[in-house]
């Protein structure tokens, strides 16, 4: 039982990073797009073993649903074709040294680094017995209250910000 | 041993560091886009992976909070390329120098 549990950790791990480098190696954006859906669909199968069943849902509406359908329609809307091959600059190598350097020093302060549970209240039993998007919602609406209300806030500038920046003739 | 929570945080790390590599390579504007989106991804895949670890229902209300920012994001982000297309022609990063002199 453990081993299947840990295989398809690392199928779905090995289709989320292939489908993470096949967003940053193709040609055609609308490629990247399709890509870019299949690591959202990776991550909330994480997030559905990881017991937090009301993220996996909102990850697939907000991430796969909404976010993902407006840059296709934008990348459609442009009509954008396939970017011409660039030969191999000194940008990529330094990029990927780069990316490299920083991904060595995150795996060292995984490494070093010793999460001891604090044993907090939510364990999956928990979750379980009471349904992730109660106890979601009864946190946001008692001690993250304020934050709530300034995400809304964010999200009314954003509506007419994105009107405005659209509509005119810039 | 069951997968634990440095599973999880190292494909977070890769998943990071092919979104930085893209937003520093890649040409296209929408594409640079995309791999910030991907290194948001990744470090709400760490914030619910610790979030489950300790046992703490806080990280995910972040979660949701990074989800609404980067809603905001797409949707101010894309209406400024749809603008900037409609000036220039082009959504490639280096026609982006709008402010130089």
């Amino acid at each position: 039982m453990e081993i299947l549990q840990q295989l398809f950790f690392y199928v779905v791990a090995f289709v989320a990073i292939t489908s993470g480098i096949l967003v940053i190696t193709c040609r055609n954006p609308i490629n990247s797009g399709i890509s870019l859906v299949m690591t959202f669909f990776c991550l909330a199968i994480f997030y559905v073993t990881l017991h937090a069943p009301f993220m996996a849902a909102i990850q697939i509406m907000v991430y796969a649903g909404a976010i993902m359908v407006l840059i296709i329609f934008v990348i459609m809307l442009l009509n954008l074709g396939s970017t011409v091959v660039v030969r191999f600059r000194h940008a990529v190598s330094g990029a990927v040294v780069a990316s490299g350097l920083m991904l060595f020093q995150i795996l060292i302060i995984i490494k070093q680094g010793s999460v001891s549970p604090t044993q907090g209240g939510i364990s999956p039993e928990v979750v379980e017995s009471a349904g992730h998007t109660e106890l979601i919602g009864k946190a946001l609406f008692t001690d993250f209250m304020l934050p709530f209300e300034i995400a809304s806030i964010l999200l009314l500038v954003a509506i007419v910000g994105a009107i405005i920046l659209a509509k005119q003739e810039v | 041993m069951v997968v634990s929570v440095q599973h999880y945080m190292v494909v977070s790390a890769i998943l990071f560091s092919l979104g930085t590599i893209g937003v520093l390579t890649r040409r296209n504007a929408i594409v640079v886009f995309m791999c910030i989106e991907l290194m948001l991804n990744a470090v709400n895949l760490t914030f619910i992976a610790l979030s489950s670890h300790l046992g703490n229902l806080d990280g995910q209300i972040f979660v949701l909070l990074v989800m609404t920012v980067a809603a905001a994001e797409a949707a101010v982000g894309l209406a400024l390329m749809i603008a900037f297309y409609r000036n220039r022609e082009s959504i490639d990063v280096e026609d982006f120098n709008l402010l130089k002199l």
